[in-house]
């Protein structure tokens, strides 16, 4: 199977390895794929105080394009804010690493690692904003 | 040997899929000139010497197969490799007895090409018993007796498995099935050369042998069809009456040649090579131990060819493992099912979680691997692992402790 470079460069040298505090009031993480399908991604974005998501990591257990989408999505993702992130496909990262037809699904993977790391940031914003509505 | 110079091109990724199939042996190649130029004439021609020395070609590579298995050279049969053989084996035998028994005995990590032969039969009426495997792959031979019964026509166990390498107690099979009355075919693609085979000490019945697997051709493979008790098969390819009926067209003589050739070499030097071979591969797993934590070899490591080695990396996928180590030729299963993103239903037959059959690769030593070779695979291997293992949140979760099971993963 042929890979397109774009697949090969974000495999060799894979942007924003690592882990942010996922307990960090700023921090949204996804968590997706399953050990037993042979995918897992967690990715976690920053978010600044200005609404611009500034920090961007990811981890992936995966073949060499599950590896690819993830490091491509933490790159797009960053300055973004996160209504704009939440606008990514999973067709534009296909595309963008000429994915071969039986590796679709780890595009769609990085797709919902982004939503679920928005989900997780969304749900911690509105439990932090609770307690002073209850004040009001 | 200067003829491992000319196996290996400089710039070419160190080969260590000998499971898959094997360099051809430059004296094998040698042998097989000659009836690829000048003596070219049709083995079945008897009017003429093109014809007879042809045969005679043909006839010393028979015996040559034959004596590798301790069999009569009338009992071997060329086919066009191991897929044939076994085909030929598994439905000959159950469509002649058809009206007498129609029961099937296999194994579940038999080789695809057992497995779809069977469901085959199973479709036109036969009845096929998929044995499983102990943890450790081998065959449990007390549930091998309970499944044959007076209606067993074939039991058809591989010799060694060509994912794991395991060897499967042969003898002790044979003999279960001599007394059940069942004939015993074994596909020993990946054990003939190998480890020392005795169709008569192992009560085996019919075998499967390929050409490619023992630095032979490939095109080429034979099958052993016993003679005395007369074991007999409904041909599946028929015309001219070749090799005894069982298998018609011209042989490829030069392909029957090499096969014979090669058998012989093998036979020649199996036990110095089993030590050689027993060595790198204990060198290997040493290395990889020493610097790699939970790293598990699949399938028993005694009773087991010595050029192979079937490793889970555990929280590192196969394939983009695979991906790393460019400078490595490994495969994460067989050849057949390496494009499948499905995970080896050989190490799923142990019982290897599906998390962990998907860190699984299959390395494979033989004839031309050198200590370099092994040497510069350990350093690949153990730093891509390591760097993978760096960017794997498995790895991280397992490091802080949090058992992967606990966690609700949603299968996609």
């Amino acid at each position: 199977m042929a890979y397109s470079e774009k697949l090969l460069d974000h495999y060799e040298n894979p942007r924003n390895i690592g882990s942010l505090d996922k307990n960090a009031e700023d921090v949204g993480t996804g968590l997706v794929g399953a050990p037993a399908c042979g995918d897992v991604m967690k990715l976690q974005i920053k978010v600044g105080p200005d609404g611009l998501i500034e920090d961007a990591k990811f981890k992936t257990f995966g073949c060499g394009s599950a590896i690819a989408s993830s490091s491509l999505v933490t790159e797009w993702v960053k300055g973004k804010t996160i209504d704009e992130a939440e606008t990514i496909k999973n067709t534009d990262i296909a595309k963008h690493l000429a994915l071969p037809p039986v590796k679709i699904h780890c595009s769609v993977l990085a797709e919902d690692a982004i939503k679920a790391a928005i989900a997780d940031y969304r749900a911690k914003a509105s439990k932090k904003d609770e307690p002073r509505k209850a004040a009001e | 040997m200067n003829a491992i110079a000319q196996i290996r091109r400089n710039d070419q990724p160190i080969y260590l899929d000998y499971q898959a199939t094997t360099p051809m042996d430059p004296r094998v190649l040698e042998a097989m000139m000659p009836y690829f130029t000048y003596k070219f004439g049709n083995p079945g021609s008897r009017s003429h010497s093109y014809g007879w020395e042809a045969e005679e070609g043909v006839e010393k590579a028979r015996s040559q197969v034959a004596k590798l298995i301790g069999a009569d050279e009338k009992e071997v049969i060329f086919t066009s490799g191991a897929t044939e053989s076994n085909n030929l084996a598994i439905k000959g035998v159950a469509e002649f007895y058809k009206d007498r028994r129609n029961h099937i005995v296999t194994t579940v990590t038999e080789h695809k090409c057992v497995l779809d032969t069977c469901r085959h039969l199973e479709q036109q009426g036969f009845d096929v018993t998929y044995l499983p495997v102990q943890q450790n792959g081998l065959v449990d031979l007390e549930q091998l007796r309970a499944a044959v019964t007076d209606k067993t026509v074939l039991v058809s166990i591989m010799a060694v498995n060509n994912e794991i390498g395991v060897i499967q107690p042969l003898a002790e099979i044979g003999k279960i099935c001599r007394e059940k009355g069942a004939f015993f075919h074994t596909d020993a693609a990946q054990a003939a050369g190998k480890i020392a085979l005795d169709v008569e000490a192992m009560n085996i019945d019919l075998m499967s042998i390929s050409g490619h697997k023992i630095y032979g051709p490939k095109g080429i493979g034979a099958l052993y069809v016993r003679r005395k008790p007369r074991v007999r098969l409904v041909a599946m390819i028929v015309g001219g009456g070749q090799e005894r009926g069982f298998r018609s067209g011209t042989l490829p003589t030069p392909l029957c040649v090499g096969l014979g050739e090669a058998a012989e070499i093998c036979m020649k030097e199996m036990d110095g090579e089993a030590v050689r071979l027993t060595k790198l591969r204990d060198r290997m797993l040493k290395g990889l131990n020493a610097k790699l934590p939970e790293i598990y070899v699949n399938g028993d490591l005694d009773r087991r060819i010595p050029g192979n080695l079937n490793i889970s990396f555990a929280h590192v996928e196969g394939e983009s493992l695979m991906m790393g180590i460019k400078n490595l030729s490994v495969s994460s299963g067989s050849a057949c099912t390496s494009a499948s993103l499905e995970p080896s239903y050989v190490l799923r037959a142990l019982g290897v979680e599906e998390e962990m059959a998907h860190t699984s690769l299959r390395i494979g030593l033989g004839r031309f691997t050198t200590e370099h070779e092994v040497d510069t695979a350990v350093a690949e291997l153990v730093h891509h692992v390591t760097k993978l293992r760096q960017m794997s949140p498995l790895w991280e979760m397992s490091q802080e402790g949090i058992d992967i099971k606990s966690i609700e993963w949603a299968a996609h």
